[in-house]
């Protein structure tokens, strides 16, 4: 069970949030304009390295707020 | 004297009270402090077990958690296969029974409770030894909140062993215990050390009280504890060495014999041979001496060694003796045999830091070679300390100062200050350094045992190198070496030696294989704890649950509420109450309570741009006192909720979503407003539970409306449908909305939760001249089956688009933009093969399973699945939803369901059954 | 046709009295009917995240850093909307959407220790201090008052709640 540093709340068991997946993947700007393929690398691809992830959580049983922090995906370190 | 091994004195035993238990049919008696293992060797009973695979006799090995001979069936009080009596305490009345490794379990539920329960503290320090003690009360002495625990019945660790400093132990016992911030848990074992220092440990309450425990309290608790700094102080085990025979009962631990005799005041045997790598044996040798066990002689390894009457460089040849040791075959290092008679051989090849916790921390155990032994390597990431023998200080005086020291730095690296303890004195002799030896030589490989409870030999290990196996941890799986409960205590370390030999490489260089949790076993029922029956999961129930019990309703659980599934009269099954109360809302008035659904307030400045970027419809074009039906999709553009928005005033609205996606629509909605349009000025609360919902469906739901709220003009034109009004309902204030998921004339009646009763009664008083009929959630998913309205979740998989549904009417073609719609037009998305929501009529009039596949005839090629499927009073017949490969194309068409007895033709039909013409929704 | 007042009925109304059984190491009682408003506002200082303010018979509790739940005595409902209605305000009335329950005595840390994973030492959360958090799988407003703790329960979640405190009253060990 990890602990989660929210920002507003303070650490907090795993459990007490929603992970959102790779962070700073914005909706894009004008969707209508991308082709098939550019709209399926927006939906479908993902990184997913060995070492440090910059991720979003959400701390939905508490302050419900978004958030994002790097983790590493070796020892689960959260390093910021 | 009843217990012919047990020793006229001495021990930390109660001899003031004798306990009588019973095992294998023999009735014995032992002493309150006692083991079940120390208790048998007090009544002479060594052989102990059969082993797993070969069937050998085998005896008790070790004094403790790493025992892998001793597995026992307990029988009563309640029995619980595969535990070792080296680890269960005695009480009056036990009956257990030896093990060839498969227990049995229960047949009946274990009526014991058990719990479990989340702790915090600064330090906590695992391990009860001189380390773990000198550890916590440094700790404790700083003001941080320590926990100390033990798998042990009281602290002491390896002093109870020794029966040194006994009186030191019970000082700083006593200190620990009366520290307001500290915690000393006993009979307390960690068995799991995860991220963020989360250590879970599960502790045994009042099993050792046999049939006395009082059955109030939990029989264990699991503790999961969140620790800012760790000790471990987990010391160290004894290993075995790999010789012919080395399984006989008599052969054991030279470390665990001292213990029996200093902790438990028994004799393990009278005539002993002891055979060692390492200093520690000698100790146990005098202590077994002047307990009247006579030491024919010490086989010590060490070429060099010189030490009184040792033989150096001397090895075990043979052991003879089946079920018990009765004598040893020594070889000297010129290849001399001689034969002793004994009824005892010692074994001592070496310590082994007990490093399980520390790998799982994520720590790397290392070879270090002066110790023969692996040891954390200190590089551990996580906020730990080790102390003791768990780092590999095997010397008693370096044990405490070390312990003191970590307990310091670790009150220290949780921002207090620590002040010294007393430590007693203990005199570190100089000694000679230890031999690592693995196999010794001469002997038939195909005994030579390296991991005791899984059978696994030299000779297996050979193989294992034979077939070109090159890793300890493909070994392990090859062989099972290490993988029985007891996860290679005493046989992991002498498993890695004796690869590391058959491959001509160092140990160091092979490494030891990895440790997960659990470290000893748990039972399921701990895990549990009271997460059980009605615990295991919340329920949630309405306002009107229990106003439903009396109904005589039966439940249905959606997500975690409980439902009414429908409400049998007397003598009634479910299709009659259902049709019946079908009949009910089609032909007269019937209610619901539709509570569950979620609701959310949305409100401010841009709520309605907001809500139209959420939505596959216009949303912002809704005037205030309008109601209108939405679909969410996922960017991928498929459903991902649907529910009805209802503005209550240009910059407020109140959405309703599926009962189960109420938590997962807030979330979405919070999480676009939060990272993707935070310039949105909109806020969403949830307000599910604030209101009691109830439908009110029928061509006489006006008449019955119309009585409960005289103040409300519920004429056709006066209140329109999808239209909403606040009003007074039976004297409530109240929302109605007249909105329909059946096709009839209905509305819903909010109120407050705190009014939902008062509300039930009035609408069951007015409508009882009309035979108003409650109904539950099969009478409104036939009802809106019957007119085609999907349910999110049954007729969908999250691989389904509007327009698959039949919904692209409410798919808006001006927004330029909003969640999903890219998707449509993706190659696939607009595939017009794709499967599509439809009706059908089962030929044969039957019920179709939901979930059926639906196939062509021949050649058959699979189209789709039924996802509803009901009987309807309202077309008297069968029908069901599906959703099926270019559906709508096959309307009219004959497709074939399939059943465990065949194929049943079925016609596709649209999805809409019911007055399609959509005329009686108005009344 | 006219209400039946006396079916007016708070989320634990059914276990109260078994609730009021509960004596020594914890007692339990449910403050039903309590006025609550969500209150939605940037830029409000107090109470600080992971605190709570009273003021006479209303408490402010911090729920999020621009959320907060204003708790008033029965029948508070209008008064409260109109003393925190404003421009940058959002109000939301959600009264019946929780209900509380006040816990006390010498065995209630150890009680929701039993089903909650955040540290309550009152060196850690003291009293004023507030949180949303989960109590036996289920999602919980705690706060630590004078004497003990309140929790505000979801309402369709209270009667698990109350179920689950019942079932875990034997195991205390405080107070004996």
């Amino acid at each position: 069970m990890m602990l989660i540093p929210c920002p507003w709340c303070g650490p907090r068991d795993e459990s007490e949030f929603h992970y959102g997946g790779q962070a700073g993947v914005a909706y894009p700007a004008d969707p209508a304009a991308l082709s098939d393929a550019e709209w399926a690398r927006y939906l479908f691809f993902r990184d997913n390295p060995k070492g440090p992830f910059r991720e979003r959580w959400s701390h939905s049983a508490g302050c419900r707020r978004w958030f994002s922090l790097v983790r590493d995906t070796v020892t689960n370190e959260v390093l910021s | 004297m009843t217990q012919p091994y047990r020793l006229e004195r001495g021990g930390l035993v109660d001899r003031d009270t004798p306990l009588s238990f019973r095992f294998d049919g023999r009735e014995y008696q032992g002493f309150r402090g006692d083991t079940l293992a120390s208790a048998l060797l007090a009544n002479g009973v060594l052989r102990v077990a059969d082993s797993l695979r070969l069937g050998r006799p085998r005896g008790v090995f070790s004094a403790g958690i790493e025992e892998p001979n001793a597995i026992v069936q307990i029988e009563e009080p309640f029995p619980e296969p595969m535990l070792t009596a080296t680890t269960v305490e005695l009480y009056g009345g036990l009956v257990a029974r030896s093990l060839r490794g498969h227990g049995r379990l229960a047949g009946d539920p274990d009526p014991a409770r058990y719990d479990s329960t989340h702790a915090h503290c600064d330090v906590l320090v695992i391990g009860a030894g001189p380390a773990g003690l000198a550890a916590a009360a440094t700790a404790a002495s700083s003001g941080a909140r320590v926990i100390l625990l033990d798998d042990q019945p009281r602290p002491g660790g390896s002093l109870l062993g020794t029966g040194e400093h006994l009186d030191w132990v019970d000082t700083v016992a006593a200190e620990l215990a009366a520290a307001p911030e500290t915690r000393v848990l006993t009979r307390t074992t960690a068995f799991g050390y995860y991220d963020d220092n989360h250590v879970i440990a599960v502790q045994r309450r009042t099993g050792h009280l046999g049939a006395l425990a009082p059955a109030h309290l939990s029989r264990e608790g699991v503790w999961r504890i969140r620790a800012r700094q760790v000790v471990l102080a987990t010391g160290a085990h004894e290993r075995s060495l790999a010789f012919a025979d080395n399984d006989r009962p008599g052969v054991m631990l030279a470390g665990a014999a001292r213990t029996y005799v200093n902790r438990y005041g028994v004799l393990p045997g009278r005539r002993a041979v002891v055979l060692t790598t390492n200093d520690s044996a000698y100790a146990a040798a005098r202590d077994l001496a002047a307990a009247g066990v006579e030491i024919a002689t010490i086989a010590d390894l060490r070429p060099g060694v010189q030490n009184g009457e040792a033989l150096p460089g001397w090895a075990v040849a043979r052991v003879h003796g089946e079920e018990r040791v009765s004598a040893v075959t020594l070889r000297s290092p010129d290849g001399a045999g001689r034969e002793v008679d004994a009824d005892l051989l010692l074994v001592s090849g070496g310590w082994n830091p007990v490093g399980a916790l520390y790998s799982q921390a994520g720590g790397r155990l290392a070879y270090d070679p002066e110790l023969g032994a692996f040891r954390p390597d200190g590089g551990c990431r996580q906020n730990l300390f080790v102390a003791g023998a768990a780092g590999g200080s095997y010397h008693l005086g370096v044990c405490l100062a070390e312990g003191a020291a970590m307990g310091g730095r670790a009150a220290d690296a949780a921002g207090f200050t620590a002040r010294g303890i007393v430590l007693p004195e203990a005199a570190d002799p100089a000694g000679t350094p230890p031999a690592a030896v693995w196999t010794l030589p001469g002997g038939d490989p195909a005994v030579q045992f390296a991991d005791l409870q899984r059978d696994v030999t030299v000779a297996d290990l050979a193989r294992a190198t034979g077939t070109g196996m090159r890793s300890v941890e493909h070994v392990k799986r090859y062989t099972t070496a290490g993988t029985a409960h007891d996860q290679g205590r005493t046989g992991g370390t002498l498993t890695s030696g004796v690869v590391a030999e058959l491959l001509g490489v160092e140990v160091g260089a092979l490494g030891t294989t990895t440790f997960r949790p659990p470290y000893a076993p748990v039972s399921f029922a701990a895990l549990a704890g009271r997460d059980r029956g009605m615990l295991f999961d919340p329920v949630r129930v309405t306002a009107l649950h229990g106003r439903h019990e009396s109904h005589g309703a039966l439940f249905e659980n959606v997500g975690q509420w409980k439902r009414p599934w429908y409400y049998p009269r007397d003598g009634e099954d479910m299709a009659g109450a259902v049709l019946r109360e079908c009949r009910a809302a089609r032909e007269g008035v019937a209610m619901m309570d539709a509570s569950t659904l979620g609701k959310i307030d949305v409100q401010g400045p841009d709520a309605g741009d907001f809500l139209d970027r959420l939505y596959t419809n216009m949303i912002s074009t809704l005037k205030p006192g309008a109601i209108r039906y939405g679909v969410m999709c996922r960017p991928d553009g498929m459903v991902f909720d649907d529910g009805t928005v209802i503005r209550l005033t240009d910059e407020r609205f109140l959405v309703t979503t599926t009962t189960g996606n109420a938590a997962a629509v807030l979330d979405w909605m919070e999480e676009w407003l939060q990272t993707e349009w935070p310039e949105l000025r909109v806020r969403c609360t949830s307000v599910t539970e604030h209101w009691a919902t109830v439908a009110l469906v029928g061509p006489r739901s006006r008449d019955v409306l119309a009585a409960v709220a005289p103040g409300l003009d519920v004429s056709r034109a006066g209140f329109g449908f999808m239209t909403w009004r606040d009003t007074e309902v039976a004297g409530l204030s109240a929302r109605v909305c007249r909105i329909s998921f059946s096709g009839e004339l209905a509305y819903e009646i909010n109120v407050s939760w705190w009014d939902a009763l008062t509300l039930w009664e009035a609408l069951l008083a007015a409508g009882a001249a009309h035979g108003i009929t409650p109904y539950g959630t099969e009478t409104m998913h036939v009802l809106r089956a019957e007119k085609g309205y999907p349910i999110i979740g049954q007729d969908t998989d999250g691989t389904v688009t509007p327009h698959d549904l039949g919904l692209g009417w409410a798919v808006s073609k001006k927004k330029a933009d909003f969640i999903g719609k890219r998707s449509f037009t993706r190659t696939d998305t607009a595939r017009p093969d794709r499967k599509q929501l439809v009706g059908l009529l089962p030929d044969d009039g039957g019920l179709l399973p939901e979930g059926a596949h639906l196939v062509t005839a021949a050649p058959q090629r699979v189209l789709g699945h039924v996802t509803s499927s009901y009987r309807s009073a309202a077309l008297g017949r069968t029908f069901a939803l599906a959703l099926l490969r270019g559906g709508r194309d096959l309307i009219g068409q004959t497709v074939w369901a399939t059943l465990d007895d065949g194929l049943v033709p079925v016609t596709v039909t649209g999805s809409v059954l019911y007055d399609p013409e959509g005329t009686r929704r108005d009344g | 046709m006219t209400a039946d007042r006396n079916l007016r009925r708070s989320p634990l109304h059914g276990v109260r009295d078994r609730l009021a059984t509960l004596s020594g190491a914890i007692t339990v009682a449910e403050v039903p009917f309590l006025a609550q408003i969500n209150l939605r506002i940037t830029r409000r200082s107090e109470p600080r995240p992971g605190g709570s303010t009273s003021d006479g018979d209303v408490d402010v509790l911090w729920l999020g850093p621009d959320e907060f739940l204003v708790v008033g005595p029965p029948g508070s409902e209008q008064r409260l909307i109109s003393a925190y209605s404003g421009p940058e305000a959002s109000v939301v009335d959600v009264s019946a959407q929780r209900t509380a329950l006040d816990l006390d005595g010498p065995g209630v840390r150890e009680l929701l220790a039993f089903g909650c994973s955040i540290d309550l030492h009152p060196r850690v959360f003291a009293v004023g201090d507030c949180a949303q958090t989960v109590l036996a799988h289920t999602p919980v407003v705690l706060q630590r008052r004078m004497s003990g703790f309140r929790v505000l329960v979801r309402s369709s979640f209270a009667a698990h709640l109350a179920a689950w405190i019942l079932d875990a009253s034997p195991d205390l060990t405080a107070g004996h």
